[in-house]
């Protein structure tokens, strides 16, 4: 629908065939698709604007440039020059604190960054991968929250209480928060095949009650409690259950980096090479054309929902075995589920979109506490400029009109929905 | 009001969709503009309406040249558009449609409605309509959404209205009531633009025809010339309206459907205690009025419908109550009535859209994995069998033409192996080259001995492909009776009168 490459070359029957165009699906998966289904390009635009914006913040809130602001008309170089300093020096500390540290001597110090960044990313990959893989399903995965605390849990519980050889242990940890994941996503997706429940409804539910079945758990003895402690967290994990540190104790980066990149693959295989993708996009973008050719559409729902809950829980995973080994408690999840939504949005769903956009994300977030280490500017700049990119996505012809790009599609959208002439077939028959 | 278009040419990239078109249309005029789908006919006419700037050329009415920006300019010029698909909310009432967008409104804001309903009723007197103006959109049948339009249109003092394809959307009736509000039309000084690619229709109510092929202006004729010449007109070759077919080789009994009753979600009882037989090597077609059960009924056959009592019963196999994919894979093929909302994924390719329906196993999926060389292999040779003009296997289904996108639904359906092929209203809105390509794969597939069902509400497609008819009427068939039945008998039994004592003994 909104490719732009579909209106840099249209093909010679495109005029005609697209006023006759309707889709039948409901506004809500129309949006969707709408959102995430644009080019590469209005992605990076939205990354830039968002930080143009971002700079000018970072030049209001400037103490510096105030003060020269005070006396512009008679020094005006003043305050170019301070507007310049703030946002140079604070954009120049988010790089060097997100990826390479000029000021440091060492290399290896001066890469620490990098790895830095890599470490946040990883849960935003695994999370945006499953929300993204959601979205090509035409379901809104809000639910993961629920979905890491269970993951977190389940992985969580099997890493500090079972003891089982060094790998072997490590292995099953991950299976048990993967399988936690899975049937957390996996109620979702029942309940909207068997019932018809919306799947937007139905994870902001299931987050609260995995909350509350943590926060319950965190706080009973034997279950993940730690002995003999009064507080609502979990004992250590077992070093045997801890992904080891990729480029040793120097460094945070630990190998569910490595489980990050095989999830990618295999999230690219899945929807590009295997049939079961396949089905999953038919069933994303026409849920009326895949039932008649014979595709289960409540299947489809489950296991899509499913995996992504795996995804999901891999971010969870990742967290308790590798980022916070020493224990967790109910905010383990540190707001990642929600923040996966905007990382697939900038990712447009696919899976190396994704990948990168958890790489920027993790920028961000690495670079943030430099900036307002160095240069003072609050974090919550950066929670803006993340906030202004979801805005830019979601809103894909305001940026196509601030930067002139072809509509695509060559008609004008009409405003109101037209009338549809035939009565709609409910997908999820009753 | 006269209006005139002076060599508009419009282009998208290297592709010329209208090249120097040249139309006058007096004032009370009904001129028709014909031409096979991809023709051309609906750019132009959204040049017209401002919805596209054309390169070259001027827009004229009254002599006066117009520039339109947007379809604002137009409608304030006095140019009014039906569309094929309303522009109608559905959860409004007719007054409030046709005043959205120009409220009117009385102190503090508040809507003037009742100026409103005292305009529909007007307007809905002075041509006959019988419209109440509170009615909500959704309850009213499609014939009558498509007259709100018209008053819509009418309320904005259109004194040019074009009409795109109005006609694909209704009923046999509705197309002959809308005939004669079209002519109303015309008599009271409306210039109208008919834009269609149905031959009945351009004769029984235009008072010039100019055909349209491949963006160029290829001739004007009187609604006097021959439907052959009219469409050798329209696709550059003579075609033949009939379809050519040897008299059937029956093979037997193949599907056999026995008290087949459907109920709805609504719980209305849809297809009511229905019994008929295919046989191996013979075209069953199912006649009537659109909305009498037939959409129902090739639902039940495929799985798709719910609460179903009776028996289907393919080569002695039961079918029913057996999932999409069972029947599917016993060697059921089916062209679904709506090709784009249920035939096809319009964001796929050609190639993905080939494969759609066996996405489970050989040859397309081997351990899981597509098979994208197979794949390719197999939707070269399927575009080239069954002409799909398009860019290539990777063009997205959606930009094909209604015809070619058929095509990709045919190629798809014929190329597995069948026991049974159902084709619901197979030639709907396709121009005449392509409902030409349909009937001939049609009777191919009778002739290889496959049964064939067709389902239709065109009474010509009926008779040029049936070998036996069997009529629906309020969910039961009236009769089956031999295709050679007379179109007046056949049009009886759609009105829902029995069948004549030539009841079919196939």
């Amino acid at each position: 629908m909104s490719d732009l490459t579909a209106s840099a070359a249209p093909a010679p029957a495109a005029p005609a065939a697209e006023p006759g165009r309707k889709d039948g699906s409901d506004r809500w998966t129309q949006t969707l698709r709408d959102i995430t289904g644009g080019s590469a390009m209005i992605s990076i635009l939205a990354v830039v604007f968002a930080l143009v914006v971002g700079a000018i913040l970072i030049a209001f809130t400037n103490e510096r440039v105030q003060e020269t602001a005070g006396y512009f008309f008679s020094r005006p170089a003043d305050l170019l020059q301070a507007v310049w300093d703030a946002v140079a020096g604070a954009y120049s500390a988010l790089f060097q604190g997100s990826i390479y540290n000029f000021r440091s001597k060492n290399f290896l110090t001066a890469i620490r960054p990098l790895t830095e960044t890599l470490t946040f990313a990883t849960p935003l990959i695994a999370a945006g991968l499953g929300v993204g893989l959601a979205f090509r399903v035409g379901m809104f995965n809000i639910g993961g929250r629920g979905q890491m605390l269970i993951a977190a849990g389940a992985a969580g519980y099997v890493a500090f209480a079972v003891e089982l050889p060094a790998g072997i242990h490590l292995i099953v940890a991950i299976l048990a928060g993967l399988l936690g994941g899975a049937i957390w996503g996996g109620i979702v997706g029942l309940l909207k095949a068997r019932t018809g429940a919306h799947e937007v409804i139905v994870t902001i539910m299931l987050n609260f009650v995995a909350l509350y079945l943590i926060q319950f758990l965190l706080r009973t003895p034997g279950a993940l409690q730690a002995p003999g402690s009064n507080n609502p967290k979990t004992p250590a994990m077992l070093p045997t259950a801890v992904f080891p540190d990729l480029f040793g104790p120097r460094y945070n980066l630990h190998a569910g980096f490595l489980t990050v990149i095989a999830a990618t693959i295999f999230v690219w295989w899945l929807l590009s090479r295997s049939n079961l993708g396949f089905q999953f996009r038919a069933v994303g973008q026409n849920p009326n054309a895949a039932r008649v050719a014979g595709i289960n559409v409540k299947n489809v729902y489950m296991y899509a929902m499913a995996i992504s809950g795996a995804l999901v829980g891999l971010a969870g995973i990742n967290q308790v075995l590798g980022t916070v080994t020493t224990g967790f408690g109910a905010g383990i999840d540190a707001g990642i589920g929600f923040d996966a939504i905007t990382v697939a949005l900038l990712g447009r769903s696919k899976p190396w979109g994704i990948f990168a956009a958890g790489i920027l994300f993790g920028a961000f977030k690495a670079g943030g506490f430099a900036m307002q280490a160095a240069e003072g500017v609050p974090i919550d700049i950066v929670v803006v400029v993340q906030a202004l990119i979801v805005l830019f996505i979601a809103a894909p012809p305001l940026v196509r009109a601030m930067f002139h790009l072809p509509t695509p599609g060559t008609t004008k959208k009409p405003k109101i929905r037209a009338v549809k002439s035939r009565k709609t077939n409910e997908v999820v028959a009753k | 009001m006269k209006l005139e278009l002076r060599g508009i040419t419009k282009r998208f990239g290297a592709l010329v969709a209208n090249n120097n078109i040249s139309l006058t249309v007096e004032s009370g005029e009904i001129h028709a503009l014909l031409g096979e789908n991809g023709a051309g006919k609906s750019t132009l006419m959204n040049v017209l309406y401002g919805l596209y700037i054309a390169e070259e050329g001027e827009i004229l009415l009254d002599d006066v040249v117009q520039k339109f920006a947007g379809p604002g300019d137009a409608m304030n010029a006095g140019i009014g558009m039906v569309h094929q698909h309303f522009m109608l909310v559905p959860v409004f009432t007719v007054a409030e449609n046709v005043v959205l967008g120009h409220e009117q409104t009385t102190f503090g804001g508040r809507l003037d409605l009742s100026a409103a309903r005292a305009k529909v009723r007007e307007i809905s007197d002075r041509f006959g309509f019988d419209i109440d103006p509170d009615a909500l959109i959704e309850d009213l049948p499609v014939g009558v959404q498509q007259r709100v339009e018209i008053i819509k249109a009418l309320s904005q003092d259109a004194k040019v209205l074009v009409f795109d394809e109005p006609t694909a959307v209704l009923t046999p009736q509705e197309t002959d009531e809308l005939m004669i509000i079209m002519r109303q039309l015309a008599e009271s000084g409306t210039s109208i633009v008919f834009i269609t690619h149905k031959l009945r229709e351009v004769r029984a109510v235009a008072d010039r025809i100019t055909v349209i092929r491949l963006g160029t202006v290829v001739g004007e004729a009187s609604p006097t010339a021959t439907n052959a010449e009219l469409a050798s007109l329209m696709v550059g070759r003579a075609v033949e309206l009939t379809v050519h077919k040897n008299a059937p080789e029956l093979r037997g009994t193949a599907l056999s459907v026995k008290n087949l009753t459907v109920i709805d979600a609504r719980n209305q009882v849809v297809v009511n205690n229905v019994s008929f037989d295919v046989q191996a090597g013979e075209v069953l077609a199912i006649a009537g009025v659109q909305g009498n059960g037939q959409t129902e009924l090739t639902e039940a056959l495929i799985g798709l419908q719910h609460h179903v009592t009776g028996s289907i019963e393919l080569d002695g196999k039961p079918l029913r109550g057996h999932s999409v994919r069972h029947i599917l894979d016993s060697g059921v093929g089916f062209v679904p009535e709506d090709r784009t909302e249920d035939g096809l994924v319009a964001d796929f390719s050609i190639a993905e859209n080939l494969m759609l329906d066996r996405s489970s196993g050989a040859p397309f999926v081997k351990g899981g994995n597509l098979q994208l060389g197979f794949r390719a292999k197999f939707a070269a040779e399927k575009i080239h069998e069954f002409d799909i003009r398009s860019q290539g296997s990777d063009m997205e289904a959606g930009r094909l033409s209604g015809g070619n996108q058929q095509k990709v639904v045919l190629a798809r359906e014929l190329s597995r192996d069948l026991r049974l092929f159902v084709a619901a209203q197979p030639t709907r809105g396709l121009d005449v080259g392509s409902i030409e390509f349909v009937h001939t794969r049609i009777i191919e597939t009778r002739d290889s001995g496959i049964p064939v069902i067709v389902v239709s509400t065109e009474l010509d497609e009926v008779v040029a492909l049936a070998d036996r008819i069997a009529v629906m009427y309020r969910g039961e068939i009236v009769g089956i009776v031999p295709g050679t039945t007379p179109r007046a008998t056949l049009g009886l039994m759609m009105a829902g009168e029995h069948a004549p004592a030539t009841e079919a003994v196939l």
